[in-house]
């Protein structure tokens, strides 16, 4: 047990004896090291002023990932690289190629936004030498910028792919040093104390259990995305927490499931969800931003209980199923039946969630459909997952859930009643869509009327029959940029 | 002699923004950003949590005794509490006995650090005994709340009369929503105590000069002994103009009580509760037409959710009416503003400043004229477009009229008459086969009028110093928020001397330098600091000419400013050698300039006059597709033309009207503010209040400058202002969503969407008209 962080910031190596559990890293950027290049915004992850990226080790190797410093804990940086703006620079010390295609197309205006643009974009040309629009746009989704318009911002990310330059990159040049270094930083569970409050950085998962043996009441803290707007925007006491963002990565394909250890991040899961359920890609894409899910897990969007959450409606009606740990028992329940009631969730104090299980079903109608006021990075009004299995011609299995329409995300046992066993016709979907009005009774408030998160729960029903009976007919919006 | 210097950032050039590289390496300093300096003290405000109460109880020794905690400050602690600027002290810094909307500062507590200030205000008890609160501008009407500040009345002709004999008459309500700012950069203040009464501020501000006027108003001190310093915003678009006064009062009042520097910056929640947005407004109009479309007469009534307090809902609401006829000629009218007081936070200046509410419901006219005739919206606009000579409706005639030009280029450039029939087709398509998708298609222009209106704010003073170096150092009374004011006037002096622009070093605005200097606002920054900059640079050439031809012995008239060099005769002197030799000759070098816009005048009493020096214009087409399921919709693609006259630095005028265009295009789609019934915004962050992002843009965007153009009247190197007028065009956005809409009438009436068009308007909008017979 070691009582201190250790990270690299930039070049440098940080050793922190105190630190709490609510210190955001992009306090300690600002305030403690004052490299003021990295911004605050909003504070609640969502206009990406204060991006960074974060290099961490993987079965991969090292990855540097773009992340919100706001709503990023200290503590959880233990063993990363982090790499702020003043650090990026070309090959020749100037100017690096992400910078220079920002100014030449005049990309920067109030400026304020230009970092967090210039260090998701960073991220992109690692990643992505030669991104299209769409790509682009999707690496931008946590960014706001007030000025632009983006028009110059994407003519700038365009031009960043044909300036190239990766293999000189100073961090593709110090990768091996830098892996080395975050090698040994690894090591066993670290306990951290400031004023009283504690945060514990469990070594394994095993550790874990360990931990929540002796504090089950400890907030679990896993890629921060909502927990770091408890104490940026409510200020609540979190301590004592424990850290397990770095845990749990394990993916597995075997018998036909999906296997997801907790920690695994939007991101970190995103291709294989390509690979085998390549119907919601798009909706995948549709979290957040970047930035929030290169942090976010979807075991913790599970865990949380939110009624909002963008993966248990898809998950639900995937059949899911999730295990929870406690100690060394384990036991596994079906997703749905994990949601009580808002606030409540089936999980013991000192249980965690450890595994989510998701079965493939290549026999099924998958869908889902999120409908929210913008497009992109916004909270859910009405989401949907839909799994419908056809027999020659008659509807055999239907499962409906849906997240924004209950205290809980939700099946919808009417409309699923109105579809089992009926024929794979128009007139089933449309009973199914008035069905689902009987299912919920959705609250109003800022996002989305009761009404109209009625209207569109029953109108999904007539998407879902339309993309599935006439693939040539267009029903969704097309969003692509021809480039 | 042939020169071959080559010079960059001279006028009518694409120069890069002069902050642009620090920008991209995180180096360049934003308020929050700057040195702190040693014993640094935070602030931070305790918000009301009732939109309209008396304050029964206030116990804040919680606040008191929190860790860190230096002192708390109340209404009582203040020697005026007062921080409105027009003189109407209805602005309290905190609230003293009566609360006025949810949000409304009462206290400030300040604190070792802000972590520790933000804690303690939470900690307050704070005990109300409510009373009625209205928010809805109709609702203040009905429940005579009466106006914030005096209403004004248009007029021009016999409205009534004309409306009695038009052949035709369309009546209608529209709802137009408000617009947070959502600067990337907050609220921010840093006061700096110094000797005497003295006091130096750094704060994120549009207006320096009302800050340092206001805080010496608030603390009984001359304005001398104030000093407002601002080197950059993080974005303003209005909600710098009067709102960071309250901020800067609070850190200075800290600073001088506990002599200490202090800053305070609120959180995003709290910038958006307690700071002022774009009004919301609901229009009732009256239209009067014949049967060609020709409009007759417009009868209308702007009612203004002003918030608690006049700030600048007077000039806001009277911009509204000096834009109810946005291009068109109304030959009877009489339009009225409203300004009425809500308990909501009190709405001030955003780009546009009152005049894209009332083009907006201009284009609502407009639009069911088109649709009651069964034409194109297009062919109405153009039918009543002004003509040279036409009188508006505060009676300022129309003599720079451009738009033929511009509509005749944009409907060819866009290719509109063909998509147009291509999106009826489409929408006829999908009605007959079932489909999801509907599109629509429209055309808008823009003509907007620049100058302040209140006449006195057209001035601005620069000041140049040329030092013995060559170097020089530029100030003038603009401030820099992103639009590349710095950039521009610099370019009007590199121009003057011919000299590369990285001479010329813009350094930050502060009062010291140059006095009672206008807000940047009404797009006028250039418009009014250039000509002030170039006054200055003239004085200090029109030296070195003198001084040039009597030490290289040449005629004056043959004395020149080349690039790099001074012509004389045929010599050519480097200037740096020029400058060199000036100052050993003892020739003034530095110089201070000035500049009031002439020609304009306004008398609100009669409402008429010529407030506006000149207009610009511009248009765009917008096509949009309409998820008929979800109300969903893609902006596919969106074609610009815009007037900026000669451009001086095209890349960053076009960057202007992108930005305006999107920004626009925000206000009229996806931003909603959202009151609940306690009278509690809340929309008031990133997560809740949505501005557009990458992937809202249009799918295709043509931006075009109308090259040709010159501005009439004698502007900066006849270059037209750009700030506002563009952010207009995002109602070819609106009235495209309303098409889709419409088409579900077959196009047999307008759609009459609010603003804004949120999917769930939009789809509700659909399936009511679903519901009607012989639709699907």
């Amino acid at each position: 047990m070691t009582p201190e962080l250790c990270f690299l910031l930039n070049d440098r190596e940080i050793r922190l004896a105190e630190v709490g559990p609510s210190d955001t890293l992009l306090d300690f950027l600002r305030i403690e090291q004052r490299l003021t290049g990295t911004k605050e915004g909003c504070a609640e992850g969502d206009c990406g002023a204060c991006t960074v990226l974060l290099g961490r080790l993987t079965d991969a190797g090292l990855i540097y990932e773009p992340i919100n410093a706001c709503i990023r804990f200290l503590a959880s940086c233990h063993g990363c690289h982090i790499v702020t703006v003043e650090h990026l620079h070309g090959p020749d010390g100037g100017l690096h190629p992400v910078q220079a295609v920002m100014v030449e197309h005049h990309a920067t205006q109030c400026g304020f936004c230009t970092p967090g643009f210039v260090m998701a974009l960073y991220g992109l040309w690692m990643a992505n030498p030669d991104p299209s629009v769409t790509e682009i746009e999707t690496a931008l989704q946590g960014n706001l910028c007030r000025c632009t318009g983006y028009e110059p911002i994407i003519k700038a990310a365009l031009a960043a792919g044909r300036a190239g330059g990766q293999a000189m990159d100073m961090l593709a040049l110090e990768r091996d040093a830098v892996a080395a270094r975050l090698r040994d930083m690894r090591g066993g569970r670290v306990e951290l104390a400031k004023g009283g409050q504690r945060a514990i950085i469990p070594a394994d998962t095993d550790d874990l259990a360990a931990v929540l043996e002796v504090e089950p009441k400890a907030t679990i803290v896993a890629g921060s995305t909502d927990v770091g707007l408890w104490v940026t925007k409510f200020l609540r006491d979190i301590s004592p927490a424990v850290f397990i963002g770095h845990l749990m990565k394990e993916m597995s394909v075997t018998g036909g499931e999906i296997r997801l250890g907790a920690g695994v991040t939007y991101s970190e899961a995103a291709p294989l969800f390509r690979r085998h359920l390549p119907q919601v890609h798009d909706y995948l894409m549709r979290i957040a931003g970047w930035q929030v899910r290169n942090m976010g897990t979807i075991g913790a969007n599970i865990a949380n209980g939110s009624p909002i959450g963008d993966t248990p409606p898809l998950l639900i009606a995937l059949d899911a199923r999730i295990v929870l740990r406690k100690g060394a028992a384990r036991r596994e329940i079906a997703l749905e039946d994990f949601f009580i009631d808002y606030g409540k969730q089936d999980r013991a104090p000192g249980e965690f969630v450890e595994t989510v299980i998701i079965p493939i079903r290549p026999d099924a109608r998958i869908a889902a459909y999120k409908v929210s006021k913008r497009r992109d990075s916004d909270i859910t009004a009405v989401a949907a997952g839909f799994s419908v299995t056809v027999e020659g011609d008659i509807i055999t299995e239907a499962r409906l859930a849906f997240g924004g329409m209950a205290a809980t995300p939700k099946r919808a046992k009417s409309a699923e009643a109105a579809l089992v066993g009926q024929p794979f016709a128009s007139a089933s979907f449309e009973a199914a869509a008035k069905a689902v009005t009987r299912d919920f009774q959705p609250l109003s408030d800022w996002r989305a009327s009761a009404d109209y998160r009625r209207t569109v729960s029953a109108n999904l029903f007539r998407r879902f029959w339309l993309e599935q009976s006439e693939p040539d007919l267009p029903v969704r919006l097309n969003y692509a940029v021809g480039e | 002699m042939k020169d071959e210097t080559v010079i960059r950032g001279l006028a009518h050039q694409d120069t890069t923004h002069d902050s642009a590289i620090k920008q991209v390496q995180g180096r360049a300093d934003y308020t929050d950003d700057l040195s702190e300096p040693y014993g640094l003290a935070h602030a931070y405000l305790g918000l009301s949590q009732c939109a309209h109460g008396l304050i029964r109880d206030m116990d804040l020794s919680a606040v008191r005794t929190s860790p860190g905690v230096i002192g708390v400050l109340t209404a009582a602690d203040i020697a005026h509490n007062d921080v409105s600027a027009n003189g109407k002290h209805d602005d309290p810094i905190f609230a003293e006995t009566e609360v006025l909307f949810w949000g409304q500062p009462i206290f400030a507590v300040i604190a070792e650090t802000r972590d520790q200030a933000r804690r303690a205000a939470h900690k307050a008890k704070i005990a109300y005994d409510p009373l009625p609160h209205v928010l809805e501008p109709i609702g203040a009407r009905d429940a005579g709340m009466g106006y914030v500040t005096e209403p004004l009345t248009l007029r021009r002709g016999d409205a009534a009369a004309a409306m009695e004999k038009a052949p035709r008459r369309i009546k209608g309500r529209m709802a137009i929503g408000g617009q947070d700012h959502f600067y990337l950069e907050g609220q921010i203040a840093m006061a700096i105590p110094g000797e005497d009464e003295d006091v130096t501020i750094n704060v994120s501000t549009q207006h320096p000069s009302e800050v340092q006027h206001v805080v010496a108003h608030v603390m009984g001190v001359p304005s001398h002994s104030v000093v407002v310093n601002v080197r950059r915003m993080g974005g303003g678009f209005g909600g710098k103009e009067t709102q960071m006064n309250l901020f800067a009062a609070v850190a200075a009042i800290a600073a001088k009580r506990w002599n200490r520097a202090v800053k305070i910056r609120p959180d995003r929640d709290d910038d958006m509760t307690a700071t002022g947005k774009r009004h919301d407004f609901v229009v009732d109009y009256e239209v009067g037409f014949d049967d060609d479309g020709r409009i007759l007469a417009v009868e209308g009534d702007w009612y203004a959710r002003c918030g608690f307090s006049s700030d600048l809902s007077g000039p806001v609401t009277d911009r509204a009416l000096f834009h109810a006829d946005n291009a068109y000629y109304y030959p009877d009218v009489r339009v009225s503003s409203h300004p009425m007081k809500t308990n909501t936070v009190s709405n001030t200046a955003f780009r546009g400043f009152g005049g894209p509410q009332g083009i907006v419901a201009a284009e609502r006219m407009v639009e069911e004229i088109g649709y009651a005739l069964g034409r194109d919206p297009l062919e109405i606009r153009k039918l009543n477009l002004y003509q040279n000579g036409q009188l508006t409706p505060y009676h300022q005639e129309v003599t720079d009229q451009i738009l033929p030009r511009i509509f005749e280029e944009l409907e060819a450039s866009s290719d509109y008459h063909a998509r147009r029939q291509a999106v009826l087709d489409w929408n006829e398509r999908a009605k007959r086969e079932g489909g999801v998708i509907r599109k629509g298609i429209a055309l808008t222009p823009v003509k907007f009028g620049i100058s302040f209106t209140a006449t006195w704010f057209n001035q601005a003073g620069a000041l140049l110093h040329i030092y013995s170096d060559g170097s020089m150092a530029l100030n003038h009374g603009g401030t820099e928020m992103g639009q590349g004011l710095n950039t521009k006037v610099a370019q009007v002096v590199a121009e003057v001397f011919q000299c590369d622009i990285s001479r010329i070093k813009i350094t930050k605005t502060t009062t010291e330098k140059v006095p009672n200097t206008s807000a940047t606002a009404a797009s006028s920054g250039t418009d009014l600091n250039g000509m002030a900059a170039l006054d200055a640079a003239d004085q200090i050439k029109a030296r070195l000419i003198e001084f040039v031809a009597e030490r290289w012995q040449a005629p004056r008239e043959e004395v020149e400013f080349v690039p790099g060099h001074i012509r004389a005769g045929d010599r050519l002197i480097p200037f740096d050698e020029v400058i060199g030799a000036a100052y050993m000759a003892r020739i003034h070098l530095s110089a201070a300039g000035f500049y009031k816009t002439p020609k304009i005048h306004w008398d609100r009493s009669t409402g008429r006059g010529r407030p506006f020096y000149y207009y610009s214009y511009g248009a765009a087409v917008a096509e949009v597709s309409v998820d008929t399921l979800t109300g969903e919709y893609v902006i596919d693609r969106a074609d610009v033309l815009h007037d900026v006259g000669r451009s001086l630095n095209p890349a960053i005028d076009r960057g202007q009207v992108e930005g305006a265009f999107v920004q626009g295009t925000g206000w009229l789609t996806c931003e909603e503010l959202w009151w609940d019934d306690k009278g509690r915004l809340r929309t008031h962050a990133p997560s809740t209040y949505k501005i557009p992002l990458a992937s809202d843009k249009p799918r295709i965007f043509n931006v075009k400058l109308a090259d040709w153009s010159e501005n009439s009247e004698r502007s900066i190197k006849r270059s037209k202002a750009v700030g506002e007028p563009p952010f207009v065009l995002g109602v070819c956005v609106f009235e495209a969503i309303n098409m889709a809409v419409a088409s579900f009438t077959d196009y047999r009436r307008a759609a009459l969407l609010d603003a804004p068009a949120t999917p769930e308007r939009v789809l509700m909008a659909i399936e009511a008209l679903r519901r009607e017979p012989g639709q699907k």
